[in-house]
């Protein structure tokens, strides 16, 4: 019970009982929902020893708006509750208008969204190349002398980013090498070409696999953890305190991670390459009874002098774009922690989408090179 | 006066180091309680046992009558809607506007009707002294003096009988700072609560504190601030009466 209403032929008395606290709202409104002003003319509230805090007193005033709405003049007999006039004195401000849901779906805002979309696109484009700029720059500068090429970083990210990701990326190779045999096996045994799965297996590794597979592990890896630290690092004004005491976030934060991945790439796709073959080899030697040394003779005819190098000269290419992508994604977080979120994840599908599409670009200039 | 907190002795030890070393500490029911030491004197730490995000290595910290450690997860969670908490850099969730970051604990501890949970929500915004549109707005969009008045509407959100602040109004200029002061003072009053709040501003704790509790060489000396700067202890004379300081000293006749 947190009020007492009494009737006496049209006037209505009700006593506030208890504390009206904020955990008892359901209550308390419902026991306020319960009072009918149907042919009451007045109506006398009795504070008594009632205890309410903000959200009992918010309550009380939406009954006494009630009761005014009805009809009724309420008054107090005895002292309004304190934080009732403090309510009162509070609750001034209106919030300003939203922006109305069916604005939405407005067919023109639609076409304005494709718009916008399109304009933030070309944006986002010309401000990554503007890094990849800024970073050209930097590495000059860099070249001129050692100390600005912040050698102790470089050689923490090409730790965290290379020798840490050996593991995965060994088993990654080793597995797609071993699914790639597998399959050429039992499709080339029907020709009675099993014989060429050597083929399959080495030139797919080295060329195509191999690094393609190395750079979207590490684009997961990588490309996330180089976009949640600078992005941490931009929520938490540290850039802007980089570049207030005069040291270029460029040189010290995005340059020796640059150039971290752009070493320990194309070292893990050696990794993933020699695990590649290792599976191969035994894959053949256990499925189709090859010896050993028939598959190195085989494997060693199969590959020009090229194909490891065509695979290989990519690496460095897919470590500048999971790179860029990462870090300039860190660098556009402003804000929120949400914001965090959709830029780490923008950035490792942004990385690999241009390492794929880097990847097609290679295929096609190496078919007209005649590589 | 009813004891709404004991702390009774507290002992932190990060590794070799002891922060506290049986640190004891009582507030009582409508009074404002500020806590004070030099840096590294563990405020911080000893907040974040009270609020038990940190367990301590010795001692208990019993509210309203009853252990920490010894309440049911029901009451935990009770306990944690009985009193608001504002942290040193606001600690607003960023992703939230402000009107949300107020409606959060409302949501997840109340059972309130839509109607309620905005006008409630607005009204504890513009309660603490922001206007009506600064409800919309992301943290990412304020001021620090707005931060500070946000993190307190968040605070208040459950209308909690107990307040516990961290550097409330560190960061703020002098002007901003005494607002708060008065704000706070306002609030106190009209709404009754005890306040508990770390602060190294000269200026609050003589315009706000009823008593002080400060932390010197791992225990706590709590006195009224009349006793307190009295007290001989060379680091609270040094704290009181330095040259910071004095401008109070003349303030108050002394």
């Amino acid at each position: 019970m947190y009020i007492a209403a009494r009737r006496t032929q049209d006037e209505l008395h009700l006593e506030l009982l208890g504390e009206w606290r904020a955990a008892l709202f359901p209550q308390i409104e419902l026991e306020l929902r319960g009072i009918d002003f149907g042919g009451v003319r007045r109506a006398h509230i009795q504070p008594g020893e009632s205890q309410l805090d903000l959200s009992g007193a918010w309550l009380l005033r939406s009954f006494l708006q009630r009761a005014r709405e009805a009809g009724v003049e309420p008054d107090f007999e005895g002292v309004p509750p304190a934080t009732l006039s403090l309510l009162e004195h509070t609750a001034t401000g209106e919030l300003p208008p939203q922006v109305r849901q069916e604005e939405w779906l407005r067919p023109a805002h639609a076409v304005e969204g494709i718009g916008r979309r399109t304009v933030r696109g070309w944006h986002e484009l010309l401000g990554g190349l503007e890094l990849l700029g800024q970073i050209c720059v930097a590495l000059a500068r860099g070249l001129g002398s050692v100390r600005r090429l912040r050698l102790i970083s470089v050689a923490r990210h090409i730790y965290d980013t290379g020798i840490t990701a050996i593991p995965i990326v060994a088993l990654i190779g080793f597995l797609i090498s071993v699914i790639l045999a597998y399959m050429g096996a039992q499709e080339l045994r029907q020709f009675g070409a099993e014989i060429f799965t050597v083929d399959l297996v080495t030139i797919g590794v080295l060329r195509e696999l191999g690094v393609l597979l190395t750079a979207i592990i590490v684009a997961g890896r990588s490309g996330s953890a180089f976009a949640a630290e600078i992005g941490a690092m931009q929520l938490n004004e540290e850039v802007d305190a980089l570049r207030a005491i005069g040291v270029d976030p460029v040189e010290v934060l995005i340059l020796p991670r640059v150039l971290g991945l752009c070493i320990a790439l194309p070292l893990l796709t050696i990794v993933a390459d020699v695990i590649g073959l290792v599976g191969g080899a035994l894959l053949c030697h256990s499925l189709l009874d090859m010896p050993l040394a028939q598959y190195l003779i085989r494997a060693k005819g199969a590959i020009a002098p090229s194909t490891f190098w065509v695979g290989m000269i990519k690496a460095p290419v897919f470590a500048v774009l999971i790179a860029i992508a990462g870090v300039y994604c860190g660098l556009r977080v402003r804000g929120s922690s949400r914001e965090l979120g959709r830029l780490t994840t923008s950035a490792v599908v942004q990385a690999i989408f241009y390492v794929i599409l880097a990847d097609a670009l290679f295929a096609v200039l190496f078919l007209k090179l005649d590589v | 006066m009813r004891t709404v907190l004991d702390v009774h002795g507290i002992v932190t030890r990060f590794g070799a180091q002891t922060v506290h070393n049986g640190l004891d500490m009582r507030v009582y029911e409508g009074e404002v309680f500020g806590i004070i030491g030099g840096s590294g004197s563990g405020k911080s730490v000893l907040l974040r046992t009270i609020l038990g995000l940190r367990r301590p290595d010795a001692g208990t910290v019993q509210f309203f009558g009853t252990d920490l450690n010894q309440m049911t997860t029901a009451g935990v969670r009770a306990l944690k809607a009985s009193y608001g908490v504002t942290f040193q850099e606001g600690a607003l969730f960023s992703a939230l506007t402000v009107r949300q970051n107020v409606q959060l604990p409302m949501i997840e501890h109340l059972r309130l009707s839509a109607r309620a949970l905005g006008e409630l929500a607005l009204l504890k915004v513009q309660l603490v002294g922001l206007p009506a549109d600064a409800a919309l707005k992301y943290p990412s969009q304020l001021s620090g003096g707005m931060i500070k008045r946000a993190a307190l509407a968040r605070a208040l959100a459950l209308d909690p009988p107990l307040l516990f602040l961290d550097e409330p109004t560190s960061g703020l200029d002098p002007i901003s700072a005494a607002a708060f002061d008065e704000l706070l003072i306002y609030l106190q009053r009209e709404l009754k609560l005890t306040v508990v709040m770390i602060t190294h501003d000269l200026d609050t704790i003589f315009r706000t504190c009823s008593r002080v509790g400060v932390i010197v060489d791992g225990r706590m000396i709590s006195d009224t601030l009349a006793g307190i700067t009295a007290n001989p202890h060379p680091w609270i004379q040094a704290y009181f009466c330095g040259e910071r300081a004095r401008v109070h000293g003349a303030q108050r006749g002394a």
